[in-house]
């Protein structure tokens, strides 16, 4: 024995303990509430005090739901038949559901044309969304916006069809020069074929305007939560990859091409989109030479495309600088050139970070297309304030119609939040 | 030692002449002149800050050296990135933090470059990646993630993974500072192993057992230039600068 330790110090482990089971949990009802409800006078105080307030709000709430009048002609009808109940006017939602849905103007024997495309919007989303999906359901994901076109603005089936074609050729025509003659003039190659192949598309089209052909309906009747969905849809799927190329452009070596990205995510984000708006509907057609008419859709499908493409952009870059250099290192040490570096390890990487503040943008964007109500466009929004509001049938009706907003623009939301979550739940490799 | 049977022939492999380097206004290499033939191990040790590191990565490009020149395997090192692609194909790495793939799995991190820069079949790819897993001992592994390797089983899929591109030059970035003393061995058996099939290898490292035993040459480096090279034996028994004598004293002293 030493003088320091009052015994020996010696000691060696003869048997070795086996792992033994944890200590079981106290379970049931009970015990979660007393650990989350009721846990000290504090929490115990605020859990009443919330209890009373919900309960008084689904008690004066529930009978204005549940006692609502469905089939009436006007305000003043249902009015009358409650007597003063304190109770909601769904009939708004019978009589005017379909131009809230699909606008004032859009014929209503039409109406199974945006539908159909609806649907089949779920279909051509899924293999994207979901990569257990069979592959070959991309092609139709694909063939999905062409198809979506036809049947919404309708036209002979060979508009989308020679546009489609012109696309394929000025693939083809990159991708050839491209490895022949490099990059830049594959890129002069494939623009200029998909030109000439849309432009002599167009005369073969035009020639044919009744084959296989749909009612046409112009843009300016196009409304209603349909709006919502064709600018939210298009500019989503459009600002995601332009988001990446600036944000990989800003992060680019050559001055020229870094400079472009800096000062054109700079601009964009500093100007509210309501002008970018307003630029879209009246300005615009000032810098198009006299006489060209640009489809106001497509207009502010630029315009909502380049403010969110601008935002994407800033929260890739934010995925980019997470990484540690040594994957780009990584990368290049084992030969791969800067785009299969980007495309294989960089970006799977970084875009899984950024996740959160993509859908963030995304769902952001998708509430801010009811701005377009602003240049007297009628989505759904625009269509509750002005036709429908303003109507002599169904003035004052607020709660009812923008309570039947809300819940569209929810569950569409609430849809791509869930999806998100899962995206991120199903990409964790890292286990840490 | 097997010291015989390693053979180095005449041919050279890299050749840096005059190499220079800052980094802003700060020297880091200086006047770096180093020639390496086809076979040779080559152990690169010094204080930190000294640029051993930087003069590896050089090799490879991922630093680029204002001036002088390196020859790799024939292929002059310039700013054409088709010689440093070529260069990079032939030259395997390995990081002091491994720099796996973390989305990922481990047969993916091994097959990647094979098949998008040697154009290699998928199949073919896979066989030549199982092949070197077993090489380092850890085939049952292939389907897991890094994330879920130890330290030193990650280290050896980092060798595995440069192995698969086939490369006649082997650069190590001190492969084993990161790990636990424990894993340290199982790395150096797997370079050891490297070394005695005649790779031509350049290490970064502190472990001077694996010195000793697999170099053929120690070269020590401080302030960004080449102080003193030799033999391992002669190296470590008879240093003849002060400052390798400081040096070794420091790391051998306790």
């Amino acid at each position: 024995m030493s003088d320091k330790n009052s015994q020996s110090v010696s000691y060696v482990r003869e048997t070795f303990l086996e792992q033994s089971p944890p200590p079981l949990k106290e379970a049931g009802v009970v015990k979660w509430m007393r650990e989350n409800l009721f846990s000290g006078w504090a929490n115990s105080l605020l859990t009443i005090v919330a209890i009373y307030f919900v309960v008084n709000i689904i008690i004066d709430v529930w009978p204005w739901f549940a006692n609502g009048v469905w089939n009436t002609k006007s305000l003043a009808e249902c009015r009358e038949i409650l007597q003063g109940a304190n109770a909601a006017c769904f009939s708004v939602l019978q009589e005017r559901g379909n131009q809230m849905l699909f606008g004032i103007a859009y014929p209503a024997d039409q109406y199974w044309r945006p539908t159909l495309g609806f649907v089949l919007l779920f279909i051509a989303a899924g293999p994207v969304l979901f990569n257990k999906l069979p592959k070959q359901m991309l092609y139709f994901s694909a063939a999905y916006p062409f198809l979506a076109f036809w049947l919404i603005w309708g036209g002979t089936i060979l508009t989308p069809i020679m546009i489609a074609l012109g696309l394929i050729a000025g693939y083809y025509a990159f991708t050839n020069v491209e490895r022949l003659k490099g990059f830049a003039l594959g890129v002069v190659a494939g623009v200029a074929a998909a030109t000439v192949c849309v432009w002599l598309g167009g005369f073969i089209s035009g020639a044919l305007p009744g084959l296989i052909a749909l009612e046409v309906i112009p843009s300016r009747d196009m409304g209603g939560f349909m709006l919502n969905m064709i600018l939210g849809t298009i500019c989503v799927s459009l600002s995601l990859p332009l988001g990446i190329l600036l944000a990989l452009g800003r992060q680019s070596d050559l001055p020229i091409i870094k400079g472009i990205c800096v000062v054109f995510i700079e601009f964009i984000r500093g100007v509210p989109l309501i002008t970018l708006l307003f630029v879209a509907s009246v300005v615009l057609a000032y810098f198009f030479p006299p006489g060209t008419n640009l489809d106001l859709i497509l207009r502010v499908i630029i315009m909502i495309t380049m403010f969110s493409a601008a935002y994407i952009a800033e929260v890739i870059r934010g995925g980019l600088a997470a990484l540690p250099r040594g994957q780009y290192e990584a990368g290049d040490s084992l030969g791969l050139d800067y785009a299969q570096n980007m495309r294989l390890i960089i970006l799977p990487q970084a875009l899984k970070i950024s996740i959160p503040g993509i859908v963030n943008v995304a769902v952001g964007l998708f509430k801010d297309t009811t701005l377009v109500s602003v240049i007297s466009m009628f989505d759904l929004v625009g269509a509750i304030r002005g036709p429908i509001l303003g109507s002599t049938d169904w003035t004052g009706v607020y709660w009812e119609a923008f309570g039947f907003a809300a819940l569209l623009f929810f569950v569409i939301c609430y849809g791509i939040s869930q999806y998100s979550q899962w995206l991120e739940r199903q990409l964790r490799t890292d286990h840490r | 030692m097997a010291e015989a049977q390693m053979k180095i022939s005449d041919e050279v492999a890299i050749e840096i002449k005059n190499m220079n380097k800052w980094y802003g206004t700060f020297h880091v290499l200086r006047d770096i002149d180093l020639t390496v033939q086809r076979g040779e191990r080559i152990v690169i040790c010094g204080p930190s800050g000294s640029g051993k590191s930087t003069l590896i990565r050089c090799i490879n490009a991922l630093e680029e050296h204002q001036a002088g020149q390196i020859t790799v395997d024939g292929t002059l090192l310039s700013s054409d990135l088709k010689n440093i692609d070529t260069i990079r194909k032939e030259v395997g790495m390995c990081f002091q933090h491994f720099n796996l793939f973390p989305h990922l799995t481990i047969l993916e991190n091994l097959t990647l470059a094979p098949i998008w820069v040697r154009k290699t079949p998928k199949k073919e790819a896979e066989e030549t990646a199982m092949h070197y897993l077993g090489k380092v001992k850890i085939p049952d592994q292939a389907n897991k993630y890094p994330g879920q390797l130890s330290g030193g089983q990650q280290q050896r899929v980092a060798i595995a993974r440069s192995l698969c591109m086939k490369p006649r030059i082997m650069l190590f970035d001190e492969p084993t500072s990161a790990l636990d003393p424990e894993m340290i061995k199982e790395v150096l058996d797997t370079m050891i192993e490297l070394a005695e099939e005649g790779m031509t290898m350049l290490c970064v490292t502190h472990e001077m057992g694996f010195a000793r035993q697999v170099a053929n040459r120690v070269i020590f480096m401080d302030a960004g230039q080449i102080v003193e090279q030799n033999e391992p034996e002669e190296f470590f028994n008879n240093p003849k600068s002060e400052r390798t004598q400081l040096f070794l004293s420091q790391i051998l002293g306790h």
